[in-house]
């Protein structure tokens, strides 16, 4: 396999990461808000809480790590979306440093304030659809090339229906695999009234979750068809992960193994997510971008995909070390450590 | 200058950069401090270091999450802002940067466990051990970040043609000339800081309210780190000045408003210039600059006139780097004062004005990291990568620049005043004293206030 091939792959890879763990922490921080303003957050936040204050670092780290790797291995893509992504860019890093900093006062400082806990929910959605917008531009037609120079359309970006589909997807993704997550969350630590208004918040939004993939797919076929041939060439992808969101719902629905559930639930993310970024290739910027031609030199490449493979081989322990302590320790999840 | 994409893309890094850094410094410098107070409290058996070290990470969390959030920012200011930069740099610096990043993902994995493991082990040495790879990884990530701006100012590893790169060698452009200088001295200046900051807080609370065994404790170790740190750094100064007489003369000529080459060149601190570039009014060491440079009193230093005049930067670094020295000293002495006074008897080490002293060290030691840091990017000026890039040709083209500039302002502003907001309710809300008695209460309260 051509390094840049091992490179997009690691990439995505992190980038689904960064989708997952950012998602239970949106979620988790609308929900939590929520439940405030409905009088039912001595049910939630609590749970949430545990969950949430020893990892919530690790979560940001996903997504510098993506983005620096990217720039890496891709040097170009620095310069077309560093070009046009100014101001969308500027607004998700404003966004990410209120709920970041925001959740520490909240969390570390001495005060509860409603205040914060409602920039942290509301944060929580408004972060994944600035994210977005990198997507719907990578798919092309938003960006104008003149000479040396690039710049974002962006009144097409704002009235295109396709980047709203996008945007659409991705809060109520946000939202599914946040409730599916802190169901079984909940299941672990053995709170029955959690457990129900979780489980009904993870059957609600799975509905909208999977309407918004279909008028994100509809929408798509509109914006770039070849994109969009790719993607039906790769139907048993998304076959799959419409299988794994069917046994991940079936079993939320039966109230029983809420962990598989959620597995299902992240494989079903798996499949789109690969499905959609291997159809995608070999562009990462349609049609300015390729991996081939955007990619850093061999050396480098390889330079970076072996500090990579030793970078991991201290991570994943970290990691595994990380969720035994307190994803996984019975008596740390429900609430006695 | 609103409009201009260049100035404004050049304020607003400087904008980030200059706020991150305080919360970077704090980063780089306090998990030393409380890693090494807890082992001493498991060794001594002593809480009062046990409790410092709870303390301090506890106030440590906050300027954390300030750190990461600003520190994501910088990291994607970096293509936002300077798209042609990275196009050609991000082939060649793109190791160190990976690399940091492990290196700061380390270290939150191991900040969390950390912060919510207190207690949680029979043998407290375990819950120590959690506190290195907090260290390891703040270091670390000051370390490859580092590497990456020696590059700018020592660029190698490749070879350009046009605005493509045919070739690059990853190792050396991870191990240019300027690497060893810069590291040592930001690694040091960043612990000296650390401690110096904690003093401060220390001798703050002594001054307002009254002492303890717990301050004095305090403050006895984060003194005793500062003096250490102080040399250190100081030396680490020393190994930089030298690397720039023999690297980057031009930028040492213009800290020091060295304008002609010559043997036996005289150290001026501080002094104008009239217009014709002659320095007045200045206290002058001779020959000092040339045994900074080369270690020899008569050794030959390049001045600024072998330079043209559209490749050498602004001269009114010189006073940045006056006032940098002179804080630099100034820590290395009011902590050796300190310290003398702990050590005779008969001498108060809690005296009043010793103790404004020490609090005004912390200040005093972040603005040096401010100076400091100006300095080294200004001297760079006018490349973005010595010898290869101009600034002006490697910003955004973007006609927003002036707005996000604005926009950020805004957040750092609120960000800013919320933290010392947080943290001061923090700590004012739960005195150590109080917390002592709460957490060891067979202390006795005696041996605590007297």
């Amino acid at each position: 396999m051509s390094y840049e091939m091992a490179g997009i792959i690691v990439l995505w890879l992190f980038l689904y990461g960064y989708l997952i763990v950012a998602s239970v922490d949106f979620g988790a921080g609308f929900f939590a808000y929520y439940a405030k303003q409905t009088k039912k957050d001595h049910i939630v936040n609590q749970l949430i809480s545990r969950y949430l204050s020893p990892v919530w670092e690790v979560t940001n780290v996903f997504f510098v790590f993506f983005f620096v790797g990217l720039v890496g291995f891709f040097p170009d893509t620095a310069f077309y979306y560093g070009q046009t992504l100014l101001i969308p860019g500027s607004i998700a890093i404003v966004l990410i440093a209120i709920r970041g900093s925001f959740y520490a006062f909240e969390n570390y400082g001495s005060k509860k304030s409603p205040v914060y806990m409602f920039l942290y929910g509301a944060t929580g959605l408004l972060i994944p659809a600035s994210l977005s917008t990198a997507l719907t531009i990578s798919e092309g037609g938003f960006i104008q090339v003149k000479e040396d120079n690039v710049s974002l359309m962006t009144s097409k970006l704002l009235t295109s229906p396709f980047s709203w589909s996008v945007v659409f997807l991705a809060i109520v993704s946000v939202l599914f695999i946040s409730a599916a997550f802190l169901t079984y969350y909940a299941d672990r630590a053995d709170d029955q009234p959690a457990l129900r208004l979780l489980r009904s918040y993870a059957l609600i939004w799975s509905f909208p979750t999977m309407i918004a993939s279909l008028t994100a797919f509809i929408a798509l076929s509109q914006h770039n068809m070849e994109h969009y041939q790719n993607l039906i060439d790769l139907w048993w992808m998304f076959g799959l992960s419409l299988a794994c969101f069917s046994v991940a719902i079936w079993l939320i629905y039966q109230e029983r193994h809420y962990g598989a559930a959620f597995i299902f639930v992240m494989f079903q993310f798996f499949f789109a997510f690969f499905g959609y970024g291997a159809g995608h290739l070999p562009y990462l910027l349609y049609p300015y971008v390729t991996i081939q031609e955007g990619a850093t030199h061999e050396t480098m490449g390889l330079a970076l995909v072996i500090s990579f493979i030793l970078g991991l081989c201290l991570l994943i322990p970290s990691l595994y070390l990380l969720m035994k302590m307190f994803l996984f320790d019975a008596d740390y999840v429900k609430g006695k450590k | 200058m609103f409009e201009d994409s260049v100035m404004m893309s050049r304020a607003l890094t400087s904008l980030t950069l200059g706020f991150h850094i305080i919360f970077a410094t704090i980063g780089v410098g306090v998990p030393f401090m409380i890693s090494l107070a807890e082992l001493i409290g498991i060794k001594k058996q002593d809480p009062h270091y046990l409790l410092l070290a709870r303390r301090w990470a506890r106030g440590f969390v906050i300027t954390v999450a300030i750190g990461v959030v600003t520190g994501t920012a910088i990291g994607l200011q970096l293509s936002l802002l300077w798209p042609s930069f990275m196009q050609i740099a991000g082939n060649v610096i793109s190791l160190p940067l990976f690399l940091e990043t492990f290196a700061f993902f380390f270290e939150a994995i191991f900040l969390g466990a950390y912060l919510y493991t207190w207690d949680r082990f029979k043998n407290p040495y375990t819950h120590w051990l959690l506190s290195i790879p907090v260290v390891a990884g703040a270091t670390l990530s000051a370390v490859f970040i580092t590497v990456v701006n020696a590059f700018m100012n020592a660029p190698q590893g490749f070879t350009l043609e046009g605005r493509t790169i045919t070739a690059i060698d990853p190792i050396a452009a991870f191990f240019n000339p300027a690497t060893p200088a810069k590291v040592f001295h930001v690694v040091s200046s960043a612990w000296l800081t650390g401690a110096a900051i904690l003093a401060a807080i220390t001798a703050f609370t002594i001054l307002k309210k009254q002492s303890s065994p717990y301050h004095k404790k305090a403050l006895k170790l984060s003194m005793t780190a500062t003096l250490i740190f102080a040399l250190l750094t100081a030396v680490a100064g020393d190994v930089s000045a030298k690397y720039l007489a023999n690297n980057q003369p031009e930028k040492l000529a213009a800290y020091e408003w060295h304008f002609e080459t010559e043997a036996g060149a005289d150290l001026i601190f501080f002094g104008t210039l009239n217009e014709n570039n002659e320095v007045e009014n200045a206290i002058r060491f001779p020959k000092f600059l040339s045994f900074l440079s080369h270690g020899d009193f008569n050794s030959e230093v390049i001045g600024l006139e072998e330079f043209k005049k559209d490749v050498t930067p602004p001269l009114w670094i010189h006073y940045l780097f006056d006032g940098m020295v002179m804080i630099g000293m100034f820590a290395l002495g009011i902590s050796m004062l300190y310290l003398l006074f702990e050590r005779i008897r008969k001498w108060n080490e809690e005296n009043r004005l010793l103790l404004w002293l020490i609090f005004l060290n912390g200040p005093l030691a972040m603005l040096a990291i401010e100076l400091g840091w100006i300095l080294a990017e200004v001297g760079r000026q006018p490349w973005i990568l010595r010898g290869y890039m101009k600034v002006a040709e490697a910003a955004t083209t973007s006609p927003n620049v002036g707005w996000m500039f604005l926009l950020f302002l805004t957040l750092y502003l609120i960000l800013g005043v919320m933290g010392v907001g947080v943290l001061r309710k923090l700590f004012k809300d739960n005195p150590a004293e109080l917390e002592l008695e709460k957490r060891y209460p067979n202390i006795s309260k005696k041996d605590d206030f007297k």
